[in-house]
Parts: structure tokens; C-alpha cells; sequence
């Protein structure tokens, strides 16, 4: 199969032979460490739990390791290039410093109430509230719902579809306290209201949670505050 | 640009959204049913002239574009233009107001 890795400005080339069950990870891993060991590229854990080796196979964005070769490769073609949206550190390597600031500033942290003195908290799993922050809460923070964003791309400051589904977790969080804090830090211009609803995020999060409802809890949670004047 | 005043903005784009899409299906019922058999400028002053529901039913119609337009233009100036701050804003305060005058123009136009 011809696989075309693009590099910084380049787009370089390359043979690799086909295999069965073969996955993107493996073609990029067998181009380092057969036909070119100077190319960077991140990964970890190879079963779809890190989030660490999300790349743009085909000009979509995608977790490498659970995505398979025969699914995605145009005929025998495959490209291979850095998420969007991030800034390149090196061939395949994004910095994913930005991604995850952005988690910081939608106060993504949980800030209990109680110490180690008291007792558990009791959730109830099926209470409703707890039901919709489990609707988001495994995501692995592979970016790839931040490289599928438009709203992303245009607007910098836009905090992303990962954070604001993590916000939307803990506003649902009945243990935490600092729900109006991270209300006031996701609303506006940056935050839920930017969001346009294109449900690329949704589309494309390889773990199949829709940031996209996430946001418009956030989106009716902020509306609420306001007319209540909480916020 | 206060998150409170942008979540206030948030809220009354999605209001407006909602009475327009009352106002333009009203107004294109009307105007199918207005011009069933020819339509001339005469019938349609005859059924505003004077017309308080008309009158009122407009002005709301152009209260809610006033309204709607310019907070859906100021996510497009920011995310294509790239255009932010308060001359953004200053200037789409003016379009709104453009907007109000343009439009109450022509509602009391076949009202009086």
C-alpha cells in the first residue's frame, strides 16, 4: 500500500506491505522502525485507552490504534498527518498543551465538598443526574473531537469540545461544589455558547460520546442560571 | 464583554429565532392567501391601513430581526472576519439600529 506521511511541509512517501487486522498504528509503527526511524510519532497503550496516538488518517481524525487499515484506506492509499487544530511539534507529534489548558480553564477539575474525615458520598447510579455525567465521563482526552471542530478552527479562544463535555460531567456532579464557577467559565464567546451544534465532534469521538448534548446541557444549565440570577 | 451579558445574548438570539419562525410562516400564509387572484398595492394598503393587529404583528416582526441579525452577525465577524472587541460591537449596535429604522420605516409606511 502507498502510505504518504506528511512532514512539516513535506509529504514523504512510503511502501508498506499489507497485513491482516493491520491498524494505522501499525502501518506508522512499521514505517519508524523499518524504513525510516527519524519519523516521530506518540503513542502508549495500542488498545484505545491512553488517547496518546490520534492522528489525521485520511484527512479525518482518528484513534490509530483501534483503527483498522482495511476500514479507512482509499483503495491503497493511506495519509497519514498531525491532528488538525494543534500546533505541530514534529511529524506526527502535536502539542497538546493548548487541548488540555483549555480543560484547566473550563474548570475541569473536581472540587469536592467533604475531607478524608467523612463518610462516602451516596450516588445514586440511576438518579439523573448521575446518568448524564456518565454519558460523557469516559472520554480518554485524545483530541480528536478538538481536531474535528470547526468552531475550533475559526475562533481560537473557543474552549473545545472536550472540556466542555468535561465541565458538563461535573456540573452533574452532585458531590461537587464549585458548579457555578465552571458555569460562569464555559459561558460566552469561548465557551458553550460558540458552539454551532455540527456534531463533528460527535461524529468523530472514537469513543462514541456526543460532546455535542454535552454542550447544549451546558448551553440550558448557563440559560437557567442566568434567569434564575445565579450567575 | 461580561459572560452574563453573552449568555443574555445566547438567550435572546434563540428567543428571536423562536418568534420568527412565527412571524415569517404568518407572513407567508398571508401572502399566499393575499395573492390568490392577482395582488395589487391597493388591496394590500386597504388590508393594513389602519390596521392596529397589522401594525402590531410587524413591529414585533422587526423587533425580533432587530434583535436576531445582529447577534448572529457578531459570531460570523468574529470566527471569518476575525473582528472582536468593542468596534465589533459598536458597529453592529449601528446595523441594529439601521436595521429598527429601516424596518419600522416600512411598517408605518402601509400602516398610516
Amino acid at each position: 500500500m502507498k502510505v504518504f506521511v506528511k512532514r512539516g511541509t513535506e509529504v514523504q512517501q512510503f511502501e508498506v506491505p499489507r497485513q491482516p487486522s493491520q491498524t494505522v498504528l501499525d502501518v506508522v509503527t512499521y514505517i519508524q522502525r523499518v524504513l525510516d526511524p527519524t519519523l516521530a510519532y506518540r503513542y502508549a497503550c495500542r488498545v484505545g485507552m491512553c488517547g496518546s496516538c490520534a492522528m489525521m488518517v485520511n484527512d479525518v481524525p482518528r484513534w490509530t490504534c483501534r483503527t483498522h487499515v482495511n476500514k479507512v484506506a482509499a483503495g491503497d492509499r493511506l495519509e497519514i498527518a498531525p491532528l488538525r487544530n494543534l500546533p505541530v511539534i514534529r511529524d506526527l507529534v502535536v502539542d497538546m498543551r493548548e487541548f488540555f489548558d483549555k480543560w484547566a480553564r473550563a474548570k475541569g477539575e473536581f472540587r469536592g465538598r467533604q475531607t478524608k474525615d467523612d463518610d462516602f458520598a451516596p450516588v445514586k447510579p440511576q438518579s439523573a443526574p448521575r446518568q448524564l455525567a456518565d454519558a460523557g465521563i469516559e472520554c480518554i482526552g485524545c483530541g480528536v473531537c478538538y481536531a474535528a471542530c470547526d468552531v475550533v478552527k475559526w475562533n481560537a479562544d473557543y474552549l473545545g469540545p472536550a472540556a466542555l463535555n468535561r465541565a458538563w460531567t461535573l456540573v452533574n456532579d452532585v458531590r461537587d461544589r464549585a458548579r457555578l464557577d465552571r458555569l460562569r467559565a464555559v459561558s460566552g464567546d469561548a465557551g458553550c455558547h460558540a458552539c454551532h451544534s455540527h456534531v463533528s465532534c460527535t461524529e468523530r469521538c472514537p469513543k462514541h460520546l456526543s460532546p455535542t448534548a454535552s454542550i447544549a446541557g451546558l448551553k440550558r444549565a448557563v440559560a437557567k442560571a442566568v434567569l434564575q440570577g445565579d450567575l | 464583554m461580561s459572560y452574563k451579558t453573552q449568555a443574555a445574548l445566547w438567550l435572546l438570539q434563540r428567543a428571536s429565532a423562536a418568534v420568527l419562525g412565527v412571524c415569517v410562516v404568518v407572513h407567508l400564509f398571508t401572502i399566499i392567501y393575499a395573492v390568490r387572484g392577482g395582488l395589487t398595492s391597493a388591496e394590500i394598503l386597504e388590508r393594513t391601513r389602519g390596521s392596529v393587529g397589522w401594525f402590531a404583528f410587524y413591529s414585533l416582526f422587526v423587533l425580533a430581526v432587530t434583535i436576531h441579525v445582529p447577534i448572529g452577525l457578531r459570531s460570523i465577524c468574529t470566527e471569518w472576519l476575525h473582528w472582536r472587541g468593542r468596534s465589533r460591537d459598536f458597529a453592529l449596535l449601528l446595523f441594529a439600529a439601521f436595521v429598527a429604522w429601516a424596518g419600522m420605516h416600512a411598517v408605518l409606511a402601509v400602516y398610516i
